[in-house]
């Protein structure tokens, strides 16, 4: 088993590079409590349909049109999608996000743009977020731990918010890095993953119609554990590949460190595909346990792709999926 | 030590049902915990992924009475009371009884009997091979451990046959490490607690080997 002891140093070299986030979310909440949060005053002026992130508690009722992407099976259910949770940076069991995420502050949220951009900065979420053109998405949540989940999503295209943010010609790479709290994220210091948590994808990959940036799921805003107040989700790759809590939107020109492939590179490659074909070195992937159906949960076929072959398949062409996995 | 005469009494009377008792209890908290289930379908009695937990529940349990048993002999040696050695058979055939039910589980639930499936995935998880050679070396020692056997055996074969819980105990953790993701929690106190069990037996080992030229001498 690949034990974390080597460390990129480029990956320091850019960690070390980075705008301390949460330094700037409690710069905001100074401000706002100086007095100068205009935010109450815009927020009483809207259209009743539009929803701000001010508004969008976590929890808070979300609407969101239907989209073509459906699954045949049932959804999971909810309390499942919320209790059952790896996010290591509230602790390593599955329910310790659920227990101590709650404490993460998700208002006021800033996301820094940086990197191969001509739209660098800070932006609030309806910046980047169209919150009336939402749409649910229901996608097979696959983690490479072998079970799934059918989670009814609800967000907007990957590339409905990238495109607005400019990345230049020479940007090949786009990077995701989570949020810390140090006071929330008790997991911190012995996650045994780097932090913040960073994963990426290639530019085409982030093009296609399938990636998806979710704001909520069963109808309500995110919940912390799930990686309120904003995250990725990629169907067709194992569930580490979606950021939480996204913080840091990067472009790069060269294939940034992610943390998984950081801390296994033998087990946890860059494109994370799903793929029966490929087990993992320690386990098969050729299976996996449907979770949130209650009952003796039934294994199912894990399929290519995770079922969406026709819709990625040409990202891969002439790549050797077994090597890079 | 002194021995007084309550603990002669517990020792004579109620240490062997006791500890039966302790022994089975697991298993009827998992079978009440599997009949809530098994009924309502919607019971939250297992979590949100029930087979993972009735394979960690079966694992840990027996792992852990593995690990009792193991610290049988070095508790009476260092206490000096005898009679502690008197439940260790029960507690190592109830190790061997909920490794087999965790197989059993595994075949049932995971694999659903399919044999051409758990070949597969012997050859491809590393640990589940591990876990079956763990299981197999136990067979040996669960039927010699019965009065009748004992006696035909005589004390050195039975000695080396059941030597065997030494490997077997190393390919039981080395199961259980090998399939997480990060080295952390159970299987790794599980480890450090066999660590220490084996190394008090190799310092006595050692510490024997040092002192008997002196004896000699």
């Amino acid at each position: 088993m690949e034990l974390k002891f080597r460390r990129n140093s480029e990956y320091q070299d850019l960690r070390g590079e980075m705008t301390p986030h949460e330094t700037y979310i409690r710069r905001r909440e100074l401000l706002a409590a100086a007095g100068l949060g205009g935010a109450a005053a815009v927020l009483g002026g809207l259209p009743a349909f539009a929803q701000t992130p001010a508004q969008v508690a976590a929890g808070v009722a979300l609407a969101a049109k239907k989209s073509a992407f459906t699954v045949a099976d049932a959804n999971a259910a909810e309390a499942d999608f919320n209790s059952y949770c790896n996010f290591y940076e509230f602790g390593l069991n599955k329910d310790d996000p659920a227990r101590h995420a709650g404490k993460m502050n998700v208002a006021n949220w800033k996301v820094t743009v940086e990197g191969e951009t001509d739209a660098p900065g800070s932006y609030d979420l309806t910046k980047l977020v169209d919150y009336s053109q939402l749409e649910e998405r229901v996608y097979r949540h696959r983690c490479v731990e072998r079970w799934s989940m059918v989670v009814p999503w609800i967000g907007v295209p990957l590339w409905s918010v990238l495109s607005k943010l400019k990345p230049k010609p020479e940007a090949k790479y786009v990077q995701f890095l989570t949020h810390i709290d140090r006071t929330a994220m008790v997991g911190l210091s012995y996650g045994g993953l780097d932090w913040p948590y960073s994963e990426a994808l290639q530019m085409n990959e982030a093009k296609n119609d399938l990636a998806f940036i979710a704001v909520g799921a069963y109808g309500k805003a995110m919940k912390q554990q799930n990686g309120a107040p904003i995250r990725t989700v990629l169907p067709w790759k194992y569930g580490y590949k979606g950021t939480k809590s996204i913080a840091t939107i990067r472009f790069t020109t060269t294939q940034p460190a992610t943390a998984w492939n950081m801390a296994a590179p033998r087990e946890y490659g860059f494109f994370s595909n799903v793929n029966p074909n490929r087990s993992h070195p320690r386990w098969s992937q050729a299976q996996e346990r449907v979770l949130g159906v209650g009952g003796f949960n039934p294994q199912r076929k894990t399929e290519m792709f995770n079922g969406y072959e026709k819709q990625v398949a040409y990202l891969y062409e002439g790549i050797d999926l077994i090597k890079y996995h | 030590m002194a021995h007084s005469a309550l603990l002669r009494t517990f020792g004579k009377t109620w240490m062997k049902p006791l500890t039966l008792v302790a022994l089975i209890a697991p298993f009827a908290f998992l079978a009440w915990q599997f009949f809530q289930v098994f009924t309502d379908p919607l019971s939250d009695a297992m979590g949100t992924d029930p087979v993972a937990y009735i394979h960690h529940f079966l694992g840990d349990t027996a792992i852990r009475i593995l690990l009792i048993t193991l610290a049988i002999s070095p508790i009476r040696d260092i206490t000096g009371w005898a009679p502690i050695a008197l439940i260790r058979r029960r507690i190592g055939l109830a190790a061997f009884f909920y490794a087999a039910l965790h197989m059993v589980a595994y075949l049932w639930l995971d694999k659903n009997w399919d044999l051409g499936l758990l070949w597969e995935d012997m050859v491809i998880r590393t640990y589940i091979m591990l876990g079956m050679a763990a299981l197999v070396l136990m067979i040996p020692l669960a039927v010699t451990s019965n009065n009748s056997v004992i006696r035909r055996l005589g004390r050195k074969t039975w000695d080396r046959v059941h030597w065997l819980i030494y490997p077997l105990a190393i390919l039981a953790v080395a199961h259980n490490l090998l399939m997480v993701k990060i080295i952390y929690g159970d299987p790794l106190i599980h480890a450090i607690i066999l660590t220490l069990l084996l190394g008090w037996r190799v310092a006595r080992w050692v510490l024997g080997k040092l002192n008997a030229p002196a004896a000699a001498a």
